[in-house]
């Protein structure tokens, strides 16, 4: 074995931050899954039929589905029947106004660094904050709906905004489309609902933040944003979970409308509780994400970050639909210890002169195992269709591995699509090139890999991108050196 | 400052350096010449700290610290340089940041506080002259597609930044036109001062007219075999190695 190797043996993996829970009195579902359980959760969210409706037919159609084997990703089979469908904090029922939120769940999100406080507001970013299966509050509601603007909980806007959810709530997104979004659609909890009308351009990141604390509780968030003509809103998402010995479960849907002449730009930073350095625990994380431009000229734009969960699965995409209507699809995944993700895009252009672009950036370290799974495909009435794909691993050691599965499919011939693909190591020269000059091999990684991720970095808010870089060098702690 | 015994290294279990001995006071300008393959590079990675290297035999000390007990970052930070034969890439992290990065983990070392970006810029303004260097060029990404001359010139740039007490430039000539060595050795000129001293690896004399060292030794097999002044460059730029090497062989026999 070489010394390069040896170094990496040393993995001495830093503890998850995010991996305390709060022990607090729940409002929970009993355990299992049938269909009283759904009316159970129906119920006590006050449905209206029409949705008690759609979620038992999801609930028939996802019985006769079989849960999806192609991802490159082992894990033991999740008891299903083994998991509470609905878990709230008693002490959020229904708070009029942010004063009126208990303050231990305010502690729980300052803990994280998230203010639900509109005084100590974070700059410029309206706030829904989902904890379990629901959304105890969210902030700035009032300046932007002067604006027309609707960001609320997802069962809020079952209630007050009934006729928006009824027309775009499974879309983009059918319930039929795959195992999870199958199971999302008949037991999702809550979620977030952002609305901008046509010709507004909304003035701050709308931004929905995840936490797990319940035990043994899958996650099932659903959020829409619809971007009426001409709109702009740019949208984050993060979340975490306590540190648990057993696995759980996370499989949200997020379905984007994009009108004529609008833009969204949707960023994640995905932190999930990975699991710790032998593979115990963690999150999977099967999670739907589909947008589509409708109308022309529109562009939706997916960011993402990923850094936590145990498995992951998932595949933000675009139905480019409007003619020159653009996708664009940046990502970074990283992966250590024994975490897997199998994670891409897919870019379906039908409309004419669509664009998409894609660039993903893989790391992996530990043994762990990254794969890229992208799909463009190029319909018939697509004409002078283009797309663009960078695909970069970063492997640090040689245990890990890198894997990338692009799927082109052209029916029309005068489309342009161009795949780059490179796999590199982060080099012992690098790296002694970096401690030559003073620099510690733990910061080392971190520029390096920084410089790798960087292209994607930029796509993020400001506030979020400074987050991130100290979230990528935190994943890879330990994991050279 | 720098007190080489007996200095034995090996890779991959080749032994490269057969017994090095070598004194360097501060105020030094010393030039090691010697054929390709000789064990110049490796002298100088193993000073520098690279793991791939294993010392076999022999002490290094440094201002009086065991420079062999040091971690390279910690030999960076005391005052050791390197100026690379082969330069290495970092894509996306700029010379500027990586620089900042470099500057300010050095000077926590020393206890100096950080500098913050304003006042790094100014000092990094004021350094850019001396090997008259391109801001534009700083915020690419480090050595990603620069030239030959680029990336040597970059090199003596973060000497002038880092302010090393030793500096060991390896190479630092090759594939510089006439030009770019000017610079380049202007640069190293002007950095040098009592208190700070250089070692030079150069195959060629033509080095030496620019940066004037004080002594010049010939490595060969591992060894010095031969030590000198300005003249042994001069002897050696006409006569070639063989001789020294025929002697050497001679010798060992
Ligand atoms: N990784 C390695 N494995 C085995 N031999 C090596 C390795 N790296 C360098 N060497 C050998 O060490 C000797 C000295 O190399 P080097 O120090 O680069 O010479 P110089 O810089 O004087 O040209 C050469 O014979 C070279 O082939
Ligand atoms: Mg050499």
């Amino acid at each position: 074995m070489s010394k390069d190797n040896q170094i990496l043996e040393e993995l001495t993996s830093k503890d998850y931050e995010h991996g305390w829970s709060v022990d607090m009195e729940v409002d929970e579902a009993p355990t299992g899954l049938n269909e009283n359980i759904i009316r159970w959760i129906s119920a006590k969210k006050e449905e209206p039929q029409w949705l008690l409706d759609w979620r038992l037919k999801a609930f028939k159609t996802w019985l006769d589905m079989k849960e999806p084997e192609w991802a490159n990703v082992t894990y033991p089979k999740i008891d299903l029947q083994g998991l509470k469908y609905y878990s709230a904090p008693k002490k959020s029922n229904k708070p009029k106004s942010l004063d009126e939120i208990d303050p231990e769940l305010l502690q729980i999100y300052e803990r994280l660094g998230i203010s639900l406080n509109e005084q100590k507001k974070l700059q410029g970013i309206a706030v829904d904050a989902v904890l379990d299966s629901v959304s105890v509050g969210t902030t700035f509601k009032e300046t932007l709906s002067k604006m027309g603007i609707v960001f609320c909980s997802f069962s809020e806007a079952v209630k007050e905004h009934p006729e928006l959810v009824k027309k775009y709530l499974g879309s983009v997104v059918p319930m039929t489309d795959n195992y999870y979004a199958a199971l999302n659609s008949a037991v999702f909890s809550d979620g977030s609902f952002c609305y901008i009308p046509a010709g507004v351009r909304c003035p701050m990141e709308l931004s929905t933040y995840f936490r797990i604390n319940a035990a043994n509780t899958g996650q099932f968030e659903r959020t829409l944003i619809v971007a009426e003509e001409g709109s702009y809103v740019s949208y984050l998402e993060g979340c975490t979970a306590p540190q648990r010995d057993e696995n759980q479960l996370h499989a949200a849907v997020v379905e984007i409308y994009a009108a004529k002449n609008s833009e969204v730009k949707y960023s994640t930073v995905q932190n999930w509780f990975p699991g710790d350095k032998n593979g115990k625990g963690g999150i999977y994380n099967f999670v739907t994400k589909r947008g589509i431009c409708a109308g022309d000229f529109s562009k939706i734009s997916w960011t993402q970050v990923e850094t936590g969960s145990a498995v992951t699965w998932k595949y933000p995409s675009c139905i480019l639909k409007g003619d020159n209507s653009i996708g664009e699809f940046y990502s970074v995944a990283v992966t250590n210890n024994y975490q897997q993700a199998d994670t891409g895009t897919k870019m379906i252009h039908i409309g004419k002169n669509t664009k998409s672009r894609i660039v993903s950036k893989g790391i992996s370290a530990g043994k762990s195992q990254n794969s890229y799974r992208g799909q463009v495909q190029v319909m018939k009435r697509a004409t002078n269709a283009r797309n663009f794909s960078q695909c970069d691993s970063l492997l640090m050691g040689d245990r890990c591995g890198a894997h990338t599965f692009p799927y082109i499919d052209i029916q029309n011939s005068s489309a342009k699509v161009e795949h780059e693909a490179t796999t590199s190591k982060i080099g012992e020269d690098q790296l002694f090139y970096c401690n030559q000059r003073g620099i510690a091999t733990e910061d080392a990684v971190a520029l390096i890999v920084n410089g790798y991720a960087k292209e994607v970095l930029n796509q993020l808010p400001m506030e979020f991108a400074v987050e991130a870089q100290k979230l990528l060098a935190l994943t890879l702690e330990g994991s050279v050196g | 400052m720098l007190k080489i015994k007996n200095l034995h290294a090996s890779i991959e279990g080749t032994p490269i350096l057969k017994g090095i001995n070598l004194e360097v006071k501060p105020g030094e300008v010393h030039a090691i010449m010697g054929p390709n393959g000789s064990g110049k590079s490796t002298l100088a990675s193993v000073l520098a700290g690279r793991e791939e290297y294993e010392v076999t035999e022999g002490e290094v000390s440094f201002k009086g610290k065991d420079l062999l007990e040091l971690s390279p970052e910690d030999r960076a930070r005391e005052g050791v340089f390197l100026a690379f034969q082969y330069p290495v890439e970092i894509p996306g992290v700029s010379s500027t940041n990586f620089l900042r990065t470099a500057v300010n983990q050095v000077r926590e070392y020393r206890g100096l506080e950080a500098l913050d970006a304003v006042k790094f810029l100014s000092i990094m303004k004021e350094k850019m002259k001396l090997v008259e260097i391109d801001q534009k060029l700083l915020s690419r990404s480090l050595n990603e597609g620069f030239s030959g001359g680029e990336k040597k010139r970059n090199e003596i740039f973060q000497m002038a930044m880092l302010e090393p007490t030793l500096s060991i430039l390896d190479e630092t000539d090759s594939g510089l036109d006439i030009d770019a060595l000017r610079i380049v050795s202007n640069g190293v000129n002007q950095l040098k001062s009592s208190e700070n001293a250089t070692i030079v690896v150069t195959h060629y004399q033509r080095l030496l007219d620019y940066i004037v060292p004080d002594f010049v030794h010939v490595l060969y097999n591992g060894k010095i075999v031969k030590s000198g002044t300005k003249e042994l460059a001069l002897e050696l730029e006409e006569k070639g190695y063989d001789w020294i090497k025929e002697e050497a062989d001679a010798a060992s026999v």
